[in-house]
């Protein structure tokens, strides 16, 4: 209770928008005939293709092998013929080759009742190999490869991990019904987790005014005898950035440039925690995962589950379809998410949330000279000072910018969000990043 | 793709789909655009400028025009191809300079007084956000010490001159009076002991008093004041409606209160600079302000100086203006602390009638300092370094305004 007094700086709480669709239980999305799977669901370079158009794969084959270290294996959502393969350009705007299989033939999984495994007898090394096989990505958004960010920090002063379940961006509610709707498989892969990093302490975080997913995760914690806390971080947007979640719940503060893990901790969303649980518990490759299908074009916004793969159209009339027109469509949340242009594009691992957003959603105001009006300044949660960056980047200093902190702005989007002058902030921020020399380990 | 524009561009699918936009995250917006501000603040400001109208006559919605217009047309010169008048900021700071202005100002004045703001103040340091010192202070200011009798005579209300102005008269009453604060500050600079406080000075003299202001303090003294064991004289109750000399959008503080609610309410304007003006103003003439009246400490007249001078439209309206304040939550404390400490000084040690606005105009020039010094704490860093408050010579101080500008 004690961290709700604490006083969280800058940020911003905007309309969170969720009641659109945070109230219904989840439900499977149907089984599209036809699913389009890209190579590229992570951070790292695509993965390779280890099957050629024609072949037949079964449901959860591996089609793509993991390249590289931040790179992880894809799997076939569905049975059925590999029928071309073809080149995507994702919302990020990285492109990729993809595969289109046509369903046909029998689910292996789909229906069936799975035996669960030991894995309580494997090693951690064992346990990261089944991670790694699946190909678990943080399913956060980021997609960074889950074996990678745990072997890298085992045993090197690790002693906290946060299951991040503080999922603050606006109209995004998938986290919340999966914590509600799957609380057993999301502790089972907490205690996986736990094993393999072995920290002192896990703590779940959730936001302040869920309650009802606070009591419910406590009470199953108790049940189970788990020792983990639960804890609420103010409802204050962006809380649920790694950085910021790790000072709210641990105090830690994270310098430009670090990851929690440099001040011992690791943050993995709940979304990622249950992947985890299904690899190891039931080697289930991730092929499908809950998305929030929501804004306010949508005529029923839902909280689906997904097969990686299906369309942003066939999600969209799986909830109902459009009542009006949207201006933009949006993979992710409002804040951080990317536009498309096509609706044919697949969700991937990554897609959290799919917004059909009307124009009056959007607020759409003229662009005018920087005001000097500090907004951005105080709702920046990291303490920069984005009019001065984006000025600083708009004369090409970037010697000056990188000095003044350009390194540490996490891309929330809090600062272009509520700029009067609607300034191109995030997005030249985000550009003068790109444009630095690579540094080591951003790969 | 998505890093093709900074603006917007729009796609059609080759279905003929709802064509989609495309845009950089983030991908929707608060309510708020620099239109907005300063459109909201314009009509804020309408119903006091309004009373200013009906208690002085046409002569004074002249005044206002003429600012207004002469601002808009100002802007509008110079600053040609951009497209600046929509933002509303040059008809804001005319309405405003309108405002600060008595009734019976000459016209060429107030059109001096716009083109120094919008001309000297405002683009010499290249428009809208580049200026250092509020275009409509600057511009009152300029004018006052230009031509100070023309700018420091002021005329009855109607409400309190009787039927002295006729309808459609474009002229002002010519008996000139003193403000209430000037009225009390010339007594003081006389050595004269205020006993009883400025309000009850201002009514031995002879000062005009509404018949609503009678009616009204008595009601209260009766029914609400008396429960407590409390009194107040005569005189609160005609500068909070305006019945009081005084410039012509200055005197209504009810109806500058109001619009205060909307700025509050459309978020335009925040807390901090109001709040620590107000708190330091109000504490330092509580404690002080009795003294030059020849009173004991701890007898400060608040409301008096509150209601008088302009003061409400300062706080509320002048020294919240985004673009010559400081960004952060601390520099803007201080700079609102800053404000109070200044106008208490000019007003009880400096016989300044308009030590409000220099106390702005001068603390409008500290602002890039604060900005440099008062930097947010960035994440990581540690919480005391002498350099974050040096501006920094291991970085480069991130608001130095000759890196931004
Ligand atoms: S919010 Fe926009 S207008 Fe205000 S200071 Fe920042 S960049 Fe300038
Ligand atoms: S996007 Fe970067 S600069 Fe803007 S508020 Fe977020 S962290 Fe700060």
């Amino acid at each position: 209770m004690i961290s709700l007094l604490k006083r969280t700086r800058g940020g911003l709480t905007p309309d969170d928008r969720k009641s659109f669709a945070r109230t219904e239980p989840l439900w499977n999305a149907a089984v599209p005939s036809r699913c389009v799977v890209p190579l590229l669901q992570h951070v790292g370079n695509p993965a390779q293709p280890v099957v050629n158009v024609g072949d037949r794969v079964r449901e959860g084959m591996l089609v793509g092998r993991a390249s590289g270290a931040m790179s992880a294996n894809v799997h076939a959502p569905l049975p059925g013929v590999i029928s071309q393969q073809v080149s995507l350009t994702l919302e990020d705007g990285r492109s990729c080759a993809a595969y289109v299989i046509e369903l046909s033939g029998e689910f292996d999984r789909l229906g069936k009742q799975l035996d669960p495994i030991d894995w309580e007898r494997k090693s951690a090394r064992e346990l990261l190999k089944t991670i790694r096989e699946c190909g678990v990505v943080g399913m956060g958004g980021y997609g960074q490869p889950v074996d990678r960010k745990y072997s890298a920090r085992r045993g090197s002063g690790v002693d906290h991990l946060i299951i991040n379940g503080v999922e603050n961006e606006p109209y995004v509610c998938a986290d919340y019904r999966l914590m509600m709707e799957m609380t057993d498989g999301l502790l089972e892969g907490a205690r996986v987790a736990e094993r393999i990093l072995r920290p002192e302490r896990v703590t779940i975080a959730v936001q302040a005014q869920r309650t009802d997913v606070r009591s419910r995760l406590q009470r199953r914690v108790r049940e189970r005898g788990l020792g983990y806390f639960v804890h609420s971080v103010p409802a204050k947007y962006p809380q649920g950035d790694e950085k910021l979640l790790t000072q709210a719940v641990t105090g830690r503060e994270v310098p430009g440039g670090a990851s929690p893990s440099d001040v011992g901790v690791i943050v993995s969303n709940v979304a990622t925690v249950y992947a985890i649980y299904e690899a190891v518990v039931y080697e289930k490759p991730v092929v499908e995962r809950v998305i929030t299908v929501s804004g306010g074009a949508v005529r029923q916004p839902a909280n689906v589950k997904a097969r990686i793969g299906t369309s942003v159209q066939e999600l969209i009339a799986e909830c109902g379809g459009l009542q009006s027109r949207p201006e933009k469509i949006v993979l992710g949340g409002p804040m951080m998410g990317h536009t498309i242009s096509d609706v044919t594009l697949p969700v991937t691992k990554r897609t959290t949330a799919i917004l059909a957003l009307t124009a009056e959603e959007i607020y759409n105001g003229p662009r005018t000279a920087c005001i000097r009006c500090g907004r951005c300044v105080r709702s920046c949660p990291v303490g920069l000072e984005p009019t001065t960056l984006y000025k600083m980047l708009d004369h090409g200093d970037q010697a000056a910018a990188v000095a003044a902190g350009l390194l540490d702005c996490i891309e929330c989007g809090c600062c272009g969000f509520t700029c009067p002058a609607h300034l191109p902030l995030v997005e030249t921020l985000k550009r003068g990043k790109q444009a630095l020399p690579r540094r080591k380990g951003t790969a | 793709m998505q890093r093709s524009g900074t603006n917007e561009r729009t796609e059609r699918d080759g279905n003929g789909r709802p064509r989609l936009v495309r845009t950089a995250a983030p991908q929707y917006h608060e309510k708020i655009a620099t239109h907005s501000l300063m459109w909201t603040a314009t009509l804020a400001l309408l119903p006091a400028a309004a009373w200013g109208v009906f208690a002085y006559g046409p002569r004074a919605l002249l005044v206002l025009l003429l600012a207004a217009v002469s601002a808009v047309t100002a802007e509008a010169l110079i600053a040609r191809s951009r497209v600046t008048l929509a933002d509303g900021s040059a008809l804001l700071t005319g309405l405003l300079l309108g405002m600060m202005m008595p009734p019976a100002v000459p016209l060429f004045v107030v059109v001096a007084a716009t083109l120094f703001a919008i001309g000297v103040v405002k683009w010499t340091f290249g428009g809208l956000g580049g200026n250092w010192l509020n275009p409509a202070l600057a511009g009152r200011l300029f004018v006052h010490f230009s031509w100070p009798a023309a700018t420091t005579s002021w005329s009855l209300p109607r409400t309190l001159g009787a039927d002295r102005l006729p309808g459609l008269n474009l002229t002002v009453d010519t008996v000139t009076t003193a403000t209430p604060l000037g009225i009390v500050q010339h007594a003081v600079e006389q050595g004269e002991a205020l006993l009883g406080g400025p309000a009850v000075y201002l009514t031995s003299r002879g000062f005009p008093r509404s018949e609503l202001d009678t009616s009204v303090t008595t009601w209260l003294n009766e029914t609400v004041l008396s429960q407590f064991g409390a009194h107040i004289p005569g005189g609160y109750i005609d500068p909070f409606v305006g019945n009081v000399p005084g410039a012509i959008g200055e005197g209504s503080a009810i109806l500058l209160l109001l619009g205060t609610v909307v700025l509050f309410a459309r978020r335009v304007i925040t807390w901090e600079i109001p709040a620590a003006f107000f708190t330091t103003f109000a504490v330092l003439t509580w404690a002080f302000g009795g003294l030059a009246y020849g009173a004991d400490g701890f007898s400060g007249d608040v409301l008096f100086h509150l209601l008088s001078g302009g003061l409400i439209l300062t706080l509320f309206y002048v020294a919240t203006d985004p673009v010559t304040t400081p960004m952060t939550t601390s520099g803007m404390l201080l700079f609102g602390a800053g404000v109070g400490l200044l106008t208490f000084l000019l007003r009880t040690y400096g016989g300044a009638a308009e030590g409000v606005a220099l106390a702005v105009l001068v603390m409008n020039g500290c602002t890039p300092l604060l900005n440099r010094t008062l930097r947010p704490r960035r994440l990581g860093e540690r919480r005391f370094r002498l350099s974050r408050f040096l501006g920094g010579s291991s970085e480069k101080s991130a608001l130095d305004p000759s890196a931004g500008i």
